[in-house]
């Protein structure tokens, strides 16, 4: 591809439309003549509304990342989407479920704790419960048979005697 | 010529690995030691070998063959130099190549070191390393041969993957991945040599050990330079995203941690021998799952390279190692277990049992979480999608909880202590604790998480350097040695204990460079024009201007940035777009300001052919710069650890002989 | 060694061996779509010959339509570009309706690859904004969409389609048309 076709290739990307907060070019201090600083005005509702749902949207032609963290025009595009449904008015749900009727259940980063999903959310919590259970029992059978309180220096490395005794000097 | 050569030598290497695993077991069965030396020499062979076919593709390369397979497809005339090596492991079939020409180097010094000392469980696991490499230069010569013939040679090729062109990094992650990967195949073998022999004392561990520190130091900086380069290429600004090939590389590391820990617990008391051996092999297995899933196109991911019957082959091996170490793990569990015992609950040993059980249910969640797409699909016929919200959420608490341990750990001793001298030594910890929590909530941080993640650092902090505080005054008082003398001498003559020690505290720094990273990061994504700021997490950033160059295999365009700090001129960051020819998506280059307090991160997404706009998402983070420092420490303190005993001035009353290391 | 034992070992490595073999069969680049058997989003997209010019899902109310999205950077499409052309040709006589979709390309890019393929026996369509894109859920090219008279969304091809595919498709459409 020519340089000046890559360059057309990406025009209608950089269009107002890409997804951004409200920019009202303000004239700074007066001393400040040439420059316009942005004043970066405090999150609206609406932005951190995009960001939160672009989060846990999946970029479709992305590998595994989030709307809001791929660059892609798509993803741009998507974030614009999800912007303009909540200043019409919609719910993040209603516009989580206008993805999923396009794009499937996949759009989602993680699974909706439904149903069978719910296996993936359940069994890791099971899996400590049920091992700190097991490993408690086998504390119990492996501590049967502890002796008195122990004598003498404790913490120890037996590969260093000499440091053992030092140690012992050093209130703990 | 390049060709003959390299596909001859993987040939023979693979008749010669056949031929060593058939005279290891028949050496081993029927105590035939000429058939040993034949075993032993196998290796060596093989290692010659690999070594000849991974040169003469290095070679190829270099030269530009491409009547080869491998370089028509990730040669270039247009790539620098450096990445024309490197693009070895930049694909698939090199990747093959290379992790052979790796298997056979540490099979053959594994053997080297221990192979004539251990009998059969010597030669058993003699046998394992030359049929898991069989395996690979089986895949070599068929489905991932990287020396086919391309006729006509063509003129030129596409070069590697403009992806892993982009930084330099991409020179150090491979290598370190695979030899920390390829390194768990050893302790494997000598586990498998253990239950095959009967040795089932532990020999094996005492071998395995060493080799499991070194390959776990190499798999903690591959991760470390993953996630470096993920955050400097990729352009999103962070550095884990829980891709299923991410997945792949942290299953083993936390499998071969909680070995680590567990494996004290064994030589100290003779216990958890059948947990140990499981985790070992959990360990080899995550290893080749890994490879599997992102070899073979089961999930898609960043790494997944080709698809094709490769995977065939791969869930063939997978099946035969899988039945073959379960079966034979399960077979001799009986043999294996030995009555456990604990003199007290407050000591280092049940720290261990409580950190083999995090670090158990967190590989345990990280494995349902990657493969629960296809189970999804496989039993409800849907795809669904889990991604880095879910590891987030349910891996959070493990973190926390196992930081906790990081600092309950060093302040318990073995065997347990007094309790007048442990609430003694409690008390500074407890100290900062308390401090960290409550500035936490005078300064209000969000997250209770990370509250809890930030006070129990400063609490494991204390504790690790209170070790190291109380060792040097120690011998300072008793040698009257200097500051220095003393920790270098304290260091050496323990190097385990306190190459952990220090290890802690690089996991600490690792922890509280995430925590306050994510916790406190700030992102906008802006339209400015040319003169216009923005002002993010206490920056200004100005576009100047932007501008496009041609360079040998892509157009560069380049946005010009200034930063500012109040009226401080910070200097400028030109993020960059990259487009390759022949791919439609151009490659970002993030530009990055790191200091230690925070960094400042510039990606350019969008531009106005003109230059008189660009579009770039402005990131602010904190403390990301101490999570690669903390790796660094990490791998500091894990080969100190891993450093063979020194002769000490006082005799050793160690039970193994002083040619074994610990 | 306890064979009876070991049994558990073996227990435990078959369902994973046997989920490890149902993941090699599975294509994760096939996303099953929820479109198949729900009326197709609506659309109104410019002609990229003529930009002035556009047409709505709506005024193709009653004509079977088939939407192809493709793009001159994608490989895949290069290989059906014959089959559709010929279906378009065959086809199109009998009133269905062809639409190419250009998903993420340039007008300009799109006519030279038309002109480089040797012609293209049906209009295409813009998308600037890729808003229809989304609306079908499209995440790559090329993907044809193949909607019955009443609008419904009867079947969604990812990856290059064929004339066999678009005959078995499009045939009993026509024919129910016919029987009305």
């Amino acid at each position: 591809m020519t340089a000046a076709a890559l360059m057309l290739l990406l025009a209608p990307v950089s269009g107002p439309a890409t997804g951004q907060s409200a920019q009202q070019p303000t004239q700074s201090g007066a001393g400040a003549a040439q420059e316009q600083t942005i004043e970066v005005v405090p999150e609206t509702e609406i932005d951190r509304q995009v960001r939160d749902i672009a989060s846990g949207l999946r970029c479709p032609i992305c590998q595994g990342q989030s709307l809001q963290d791929s660059p892609s025009e798509l993803a741009q595009q998507m974030r614009d989407v999800i912007r303009s449904r909540l200043e019409e008015g919609q719910t993040p749900d209603q516009v989580r479920d206008y993805f999923m009727g396009s794009y499937g259940e996949w759009i989602l980063m993680e699974p909706r704790a439904k149903g069978f999903n719910l296996t993936v959310y359940v069994l890791p919590v099971l899996a400590v419960i049920v091992g700190a259970l097991g490993l408690m029992m086998a504390a119990r059978r492996w501590l049967v048979g502890a002796g008195a309180p122990l004598a003498g220096p404790t913490n120890v490395d037996e590969s260093d005697p000499d440091l053992a005794a030092w140690e012992d000097l050093v209130p703990r | 010529m390049i060709r003959i050569t390299g596909i001859t030598a993987v040939s023979i290497a693979l008749l010669v690995a056949i031929w060593g695993v058939i005279a290891a077991v028949l050496a081993a069965t029927r105590r035939m030691p000429r058939l040993a030396e034949s075993a032993r020499s196998a290796v060596f062979a093989t290692f010659a070998l690999m070594t000849i076919a991974n040169l003469s593709m290095i070679y190829g390369l270099i030269t530009h063959d491409f009547s080869i397979g491998y370089v028509a497809q990730v040669g270039s005339r247009s790539t620098p130099l450096l990445f024309t090596v490197i693009s070895l492991w930049s694909a698939l079939e090199g990747s093959i190549l290379f992790w052979g020409w790796i298997l056979s180097a540490y099979s053959a010094v594994a053997i080297w070191v221990h192979g004539r000392r251990l009998g059969s469980l010597g030669l058993y696991a003699n046998a394992v390393l030359l049929g898991i490499g069989a395996f690979f230069y089986l895949l070599l010569i068929g489905p991932a041969n990287p020396f086919g013939l391309v006729s006509p040679t063509p003129i030129d090729g596409p070069g590697p993957n403009p992806l892993l062109q982009n930084h330099y990094l991409m020179a150090v992650h491979p290598p370190l991945l695979y030899l920390g990967y390829v390194g768990m195949s050893v302790p494997f073998a000598f586990a498998m040599g253990a239950l095959l022999s009967g040795r089932l004392d532990d020999t094996w561990l005492r071998v395995t050990r060493r080799w499991t520190m070194v390959s776990w130091v190499f798999l903690s900086m591959a991760i470390i330079a993953g996630m470096w380069w993920s955050y400097d290429v990729l352009g999103w600004g962070g550095y884990w995203a829980w891709d299923p090939v991410e997945n792949a590389s942290f299953m083993p590391w936390l499998t071969a941690t909680a070995f680590l820990h567990s494996s004290m617990v064994q030589e100290r008391r003779n216990m958890l021998r059948f947990w140990n051996q499981s985790l070992i092999t959990a360990t080899f297995l995550l290893t080749i799952l890994g490879t599997f899933l992102t070899r073979s196109g089961v999930l898609s991911s960043v790494h997944a390279f080709t698809e094709g019957t490769i995977g065939l082959f791969f869930l063939g091996f997978i099946a035969l190692v899988l039945v073959f170490s379960l079966v034979l793990l399960t077979g001799r569990s009986t043999d294996l277990r030995r009555a456990g015992s604990l003199d007290d609950p407050l000591s280092r040993e049940t720290v261990f049992l409580g950190n083999n059980l995090l670090f158990t249910a967190f590989t345990f969640t990280v494995l349902l979480g990657t493969l629960f797409p296809l189970v999804a699909e496989a039993l409800r016929g849907v795809k669904v999608s889990v991604g880095a919200p879910f590891f987030n959420r349910m891996t959070v608490p493990l973190c926390v909880s196992l930081l906790f341990l990081v600092g309950v750990g060093p302040a318990l001793p073995w065997r347990g202590g007094h309790r007048d001298q442990l609430k003694r030594s409690i008390m500074p910890p407890l100290a900062a604790l308390l401090l960290i929590v409550a500035l936490c909530f005078v300064i209000r941080v969000p997250s209770g998480w990370a509250i809890a993640a930030f006070g129990f650092a400063g609490f494991a902090t204390v504790t690790n350097l209170q070790e190291y505080s109380r060792g040097v005054l120690a011998r300072r008082r008793a040698h009257g040695e200097s500051l220095p003398q003393a920790l270098y001498r304290l260091m050496m003559a323990n190097n385990r204990r306190y190459g952990g020690y220090l290890a802690h505290l690089g996991a600490v720094m690792v922890a509280v460079g995430i925590t306050a990273s994510s916790t406190y990061r700030t992102e906008r994504q802006v339209t400015l024009n040319q003169g216009q700021s923005v002002e993010v997490g206490g920056y200004r950033v100005r576009f100047d201007e932007l501008t496009g160059v041609q360079e040998s295999n892509r157009y560069v365009i380049g946005a010009h940035l200034t930063a500012f700090d109040g009226t401080r001129d910070l200097g400028q960051l030109d993020p960059r777009l990259n487009f390759y020819n022949g791919r439609s998506d151009p490659v970002t280059t993030p530009s990055v300001r790191s200091r230690p307090a925070n960094d400042l991160y510039l990606n350019l997404l969008a531009y106005e052919q003109d230059g008189s706009s660009a579009t770039v998402s402005v990131i602010v983070e904190p403390l990301v710069f101490w999570i690669w420092v903390g790796g660094l420490v990490v791998a500091l303190g894990g080969v100190i650890a891993a450093l063979p005993p020194r002769r000490r001035l006082a005799p050793r009353r160690s039970r193994q002989p002083a040619a074994v290391e610990a | 060694m306890n064979w009876r034992r070991s049994m558990i070992g073996l227990a435990i490595a078959l369902p994973v061996i046997a989920l490890l073999a149902f993941g090699l069969t599975r294509d994760p680049a096939q996303i099953p779509s929820p479109l198949p058997g729900r009326a197709a989003p609506a659309f109104e997209l410019a002609y990229m010959d003529s930009a002035a010019d556009s047409v709505s899902l709506a005024d193709l109310r009653g004509k079977v339509v088939v939407l192809n999205f493709w793009a001159s950077w994608c490989l895949q499409c290069r290989v059906e570009h014959q089959d559709l052309s010929a279906a378009g040709t065959l086809y199109g006589p009998q009133g269905v309706r062809f639409f190419g979709v250009l998903f993420k390309d340039e007008p300009e890019n799109g006519r030279r690859w038309i002109r480089m393929m040797g012609g293209q026996s049906y209009p295409s369509l813009t998308d600037y904004r890729l808003r229809t894109a989304i609306d079908y859920g499209v995440y790559g090219a090329p993907e044809t969409f193949i909607i019955d008279q009443s609008g419904t969304v009867v079947h969604k091809e990812i990856g290059p389609i064929t004339f066999a595919k678009l005959r078995e498709v499009i045939d009993p459409l026509l024919e129910r048309e016919a029987t009305q």
